[in-house]
């Protein structure tokens, strides 16, 4: 396997050099740990700081920006950050309003947010937190709770950073967060493994003309594995898949992500929404917002993820707000 | 008959001297346990890669580095606790992932609130596993038979509790043993935290890393003690 990196045991610390370097104008680094902050942030507000594992990116360094996140948190290759990198990334950007932490649904993730969120209350420093559980592939409905976090991440980050500058309270904020996770849903389907780098291997076995769906971005196994089928039926299977989670009614709005596994391409995510849209219209459901690109990864990992927010009044006033960050933009409406 | 009696008294157990551990000597022994992990990182990434996403190895060695740095600097303590928990909290801030926090418990949950001690004696030491073993249990939600680390500690602990008046080489004899039997059954076991929750069956027949890690340690600690802890009969 080819891949572009030194030494194994670099790979965290020459991504973050790199990163933080190619964007220095938005971002800089916590000088003693892995932590990516952004450096025009607004003041006076409660903070957001995300995090979770590297080796997703953008996910989730690529999201700390303008009406986004004030900081991530980064851990080493597809591990959650340690509970000082958290605590220290977020004192970083504290304003005395409080801090949220949003994070993927992972075991470490949860342990270590929790860990850091323990030492920062004994600094008197007021958390909270919002886990996002959108693969709706992981868990059946009855456990919600177990399921992981995938590319509905960017939208749950994107409310919670609009709601942030909107001047809300600390629970304010964690509730119409928790909205959003609420009515996000995901589904993926790998066509091909990504890697850890160094480890040079591939994260799961999946035959040349094999597919998965609902396959995790670590490779954790899915729901259903089959030989490859045309965009179409992929598309089809992903979205009625979705719709049985989550009913979308006649009238509804919703906001569309067609998320990129890794090595998918720009072609194949058209060609993929050209269908999702086709299905939603003929649903009568209405898009108020779509994006194809690849922001939730795993290195190399081909196939894609269709993610779906449901939006209310409130979620769709603060969807509206504009955004910046190198990786995901939004105009004002 | 005379030599008979005598002989049964020279083979009576009891009859060896059991020197509590100093923290100069507990520092040595966790020194000697960061380099057996480190040297293990292959063989746990592997274990990980079957299971979970391949990073236990590569954890558990950044964790191990950072308290051969801890305890290498660590001021002069009168406190043995002070050893466990200075690498319980150099693996907790240093790992990341679930292991980090779950084995930051490992050795300082037991440590924590005790009143401090100059010398560690065998029941101290598994009164300090116990605790620990309770936190670990309590903070993962994890029972026997989870395919999680205490699959190999609570046989651990058990098995300590079982010796009498041991030496520091029994208790750590009977851990390893009861460790690594505990660790070797986890193949059989789906697992119920982690991600390799999302393999359901497909988790059966592979052990689980974290378990393995268990072992691994008892294993160095009675490797140590071998070398340094020698059971002495009495004069």
């Amino acid at each position: 396997m080819k891949k572009i990196i030194n030494a194994a045991d670099q790979v965290v610390q020459e991504l973050m050099t790199g990163f933080v370097s190619a964007y220095e104008r938005y971002y800089e680094k916590h000088p003693e740990v892995n932590g990516i902050i952004y450096r025009n942030r607004r003041k006076n507000k409660v903070s957001l700081v995300v995090g979770g594992g590297s080796g997703h990116e953008p996910l989730f360094g690529g999201f700390v920006g303008k009406g986004m996140a004030d900081a991530a948190a980064c851990g080493n290759i597809f591990a959650s950050p340690d509970p000082g990198t958290i605590c220290e990334t977020a004192k970083a950007v504290d304003e005395g309003k409080g801090i949220l932490f949003v994070y993927g649904n992972y075991a470490g993730d949860n342990l270590n947010f929790d860990a850091a969120e323990e030492i920062l209350a004994d600094e008197g420093i007021l958390t909270a937190h919002v886990r996002v559980w959108d693969d709706c592939a992981s868990a059946p409905p009855e456990r919600t709770e177990d399921r992981r976090g995938i590319a509905g991440d960017v939208f749950v980050i994107k409310i919670a950073g609009a709601a942030c500058d909107a001047g809300l309270t600390l629970d304010e904020i964690k509730t119409v967060t928790e909205k959003a996770r609420n009515h996000t849903r995901s589904i993926g389907v790998a066509t091909s493994p990504g890697s850890i780098p160094g480890l040079n291997k591939p994260t799961f076995e999946l035959g040349e003309n094999e597919i998965e769906y609902g396959m995790g971005l670590h490779g954790e196994p899915g729901i259903k594995r089959t030989t490859m089928e045309p965009a179409d039926v992929l598309a089809e299977t992903l979205y009625v898949n979705l719709l049985k989670d989550m009913p979308v009614e006649f009238g509804n709005e919703v906001c569309v992500l067609i998320n990129g596994l890794g090595s998918t391409t720009i072609l194949e995510l058209s060609i993929i929404y050209r269908k999702i849209r086709e299905l939603l219209d003929r649903d009568g459901v209405i898009v108020h917002d779509a994006e194809l690109k690849s922001l939730c990864t795993c290195q190399e990992m081909g196939g894609f993820s269709v993610s779906i927010m449901k939006l209310d009044t409130e979620l769709k006033m603060y969807y509206d707000q504009p955004c910046f960050t190198p990786y995901y933009a939004k105009e004002g409406r | 008959m005379i030599s008979l009696v005598s002989l049964l008294i020279m083979r009576r157990k009891e009859d060896k001297i059991v020197e509590p551990l100093s923290v100069k000597t507990l520092k040595e022994m966790i020194l000697y346990l960061a380099d057996q992990i480190i040297e293990c990182k292959p063989l746990l990434t592997e274990l990980d890669s079957a299971i979970g996403d391949g990073d236990h190895g590569i954890g558990m060695e950044k964790g191990f580095l950072k308290v051969k740095e801890k305890i290498s600097v660590m001021n002069p303590s009168e406190n043995v606790y002070e050893v466990f928990a200075t690498t319980g909290r150099a693996l907790l801030m240093s790992m990341g992932g679930a292991s980090g926090v779950m084995f930051g418990h490992f050795f300082a949950a037991g440590a924590k609130n005790t009143e401090p001690k100059a010398v560690l004696k065998t029941e101290d030491f598994v009164a300090l596993m116990q605790k620990s073993l309770n936190i670990i249990k309590e903070t993962g939600k994890a029972e026997l038979g989870d395919k999680t680390m205490v699959d190999a500690l609570e046989p651990a602990v058990m098995a300590m509790k079982m010796q009498d008046e041991p030496s520091f080489l029994d208790l750590f004899r009977s851990a390893e043993s009861a460790a690594k039997e505990g660790a070797e059954k986890t193949k059989e076991y789906q697992a119920k935290h982690g991600r390799a929750i999302y393999l359901m069956e497909r988790a059966v027949g592979h052990q689980d890393p974290g378990a393995t890690s268990v072992w691994i340690i008892f294993r160095s600690f009675r490797e140590f003690a071998e070398k340094h802890l020698p059971d002495k009969p009495v004069a």
